[in-house]
């Protein structure tokens, strides 16, 4: 019996959209958490650390996210470890945002002038206090916009989960289209919903973008 | 572990891997071409003077960076068939390819107009420049220096993004991964030899659109 595009449905997309913001979330914390450790590595003034956290960058930002979906959801099993496509899904997600966090902060960090280090030298402020009261809340300043510009793509991205079994938005909307024989209307539903949370977070983005900007 | 990987396995099938990355490379090609069309329409719309071209610009270019890829491609390949339009997978794959590189170019294209001063056009024509002699000699060169590094980025990131047609069938490298797997059922082995060949690839883009990039710009600036 094929039923009717209705409110059941619309209700199951939502229940996939939160699994989307749920895993973007958990990539974005991870990734997070993760990135700092890439942007941290990829300053400190020793030679072999940058060079492995630019080789990171490079495997990552080089390499389709499709392709590092299936090696985590084929070679942790692998390794002995059961994996189910959530853990696939949150594990890579998590590694793909860190190489980009990495940079974004990276980026940041360097744009500060190697003379705001110097000036908090010549007022006789230690390391830590340069680090975190001169360099660390312009650099901050400066990489919010970008952060959050991220988050658009780690969002849409997350939809490739759907390719290894992960249900979240678009593979909800898979679901939804092969009960209903509707795709055109469950598809645009779907992109609706993708919509909604991608532009808040653009905008947000250029807000942050003007506001922080014309603070300085 | 107790798992024997056998990479050596997957050699018979060299041929039909060396087809799927000239197949992706096709693709990459054509859906660069096809996107950048789409860009200087839609870059000339969004710095026109008139309010509707403009105003449909800006909706085409946040619509389709607002949302994924993945269903921009289910919406063409599975919702359009319902209007009476049928594609067949590559056809499909193609359109979406090119419409969503549109919208980023469209912004790539827009920001390379904006960065060439008036200040240069109007030397330009202060020299006894026509205005076409201005374009050619003053803006052009300027202009394409300008966008082609965000240019090249964005072309390896559509050899890249084109493994996602994979998943309505598209022949091209990564669907080529699929078959391979479903020979053999050395998913782990196959896909990561797939996105080795990709990160070759990319790395290889890379090192090419740099050195013609110093060879073009950076040594003709030096004259």
């Amino acid at each position: 019996m094929i039923r009717e595009f209705g409110f059941n449905d619309l209700s199951y997309l939502l229940t996939g959209a939160s699994w989307t913001f749920g895993l973007a979330l958990v990539a974005m914390v991870g990734g997070g958490l993760l990135g700092l450790v890439v942007a941290v590595l990829r300053v400190v003034p020793f030679k072999p650390l940058n060079w492995i956290a630019i080789g990171y960058i490079n495997l990552i930002q080089g390499t389709p996210l499709l392709g590092q979906l299936f090696l985590f959801f084929f070679g942790l099993p692998l390794i002995g470890l059961s994996v189910d496509s959530w853990t696939a899904a949150s594990l890579s997600m998590s590694i793909y945002a860190s190489a980009f966090f990495g940079e974004i902060w990276r980026g940041s960090l360097q744009s500060i002038s190697q003379r705001q280090w110097e000036a908090g030298a010549a007022l006789g402020l230690s390391y830590p206090q340069r680090l975190f009261n001169v360099v660390l809340p312009q650099a901050i300043r400066i990489s919010v916009a970008p952060t959050v510009g991220f988050l658009v793509q780690l969002v849409k991205n997350t939809s490739l989960t759907s390719l290894i079994g992960f249900i979240e938005l678009t593979r909800a909307a898979q679901i939804v289209s092969g009960a209903t024989f509707q795709p055109l209307p469950v598809y645009l539903t779907a992109a609706a919903m993708y919509f909604v949370i991608c532009f808040s977070l653009s905008q947000l983005s250029q807000m942050l973008e003007r506001r922080l900007h014309a603070a300085r | 572990m107790d798992y024997n990987f056998r990479f050596g396995a997957l050699w018979r099938f060299r041929d039909q891997i060396l087809e799927g990355v000239l197949l992706t490379l096709q693709l990459s090609v054509v859906t660069m071409a096809c996107g950048l069309a789409i860009s200087l329409v839609v870059a000339l719309a969004s710095t026109s003077n008139l309010t509707v071209p403009r105003l449909a610009a800006r909706v085409y270019v946040e619509t389709i960076r607002n949302t994924p890829l993945l269903v921009q491609l289910f919406i063409v390949f599975f919702g359009l068939p319902t209007l009476g339009i049928r594609l067949n997978a590559n056809t499909a794959a193609l359109i979406a390819l090119s419409i969503n590189m549109g919208a980023y170019g469209a912004e790539i294209l827009r920001a390379g107009f904006e960065s060439v001063r008036h200040s240069q056009i109007e030397a330009g024509r202060a020299l006894g420049l026509s205005a076409g002699q201005t374009f050619q000699h003053v803006v052009l060169f300027q202009a394409i220096k300008a966008i082609y590094p965000a240019l090249a980025s964005q072309f390896v990131l559509i050899m890249l993004t084109t493994s996602v047609v994979s998943s309505i069938g598209a022949t091209e490298l990564f669907n080529t991964a699929a078959f391979i797997d479903s020979r053999t059922y050395l998913s782990f082995e196959t896909y990561a030899l797939i996105t080795a060949a990709y990160l070759i690839l990319t790395l290889g883009f890379r090192a090419l659109f740099a050195a013609i990039y110093w060879v073009v710009f950076v040594r003709r600036s030096r004259r």
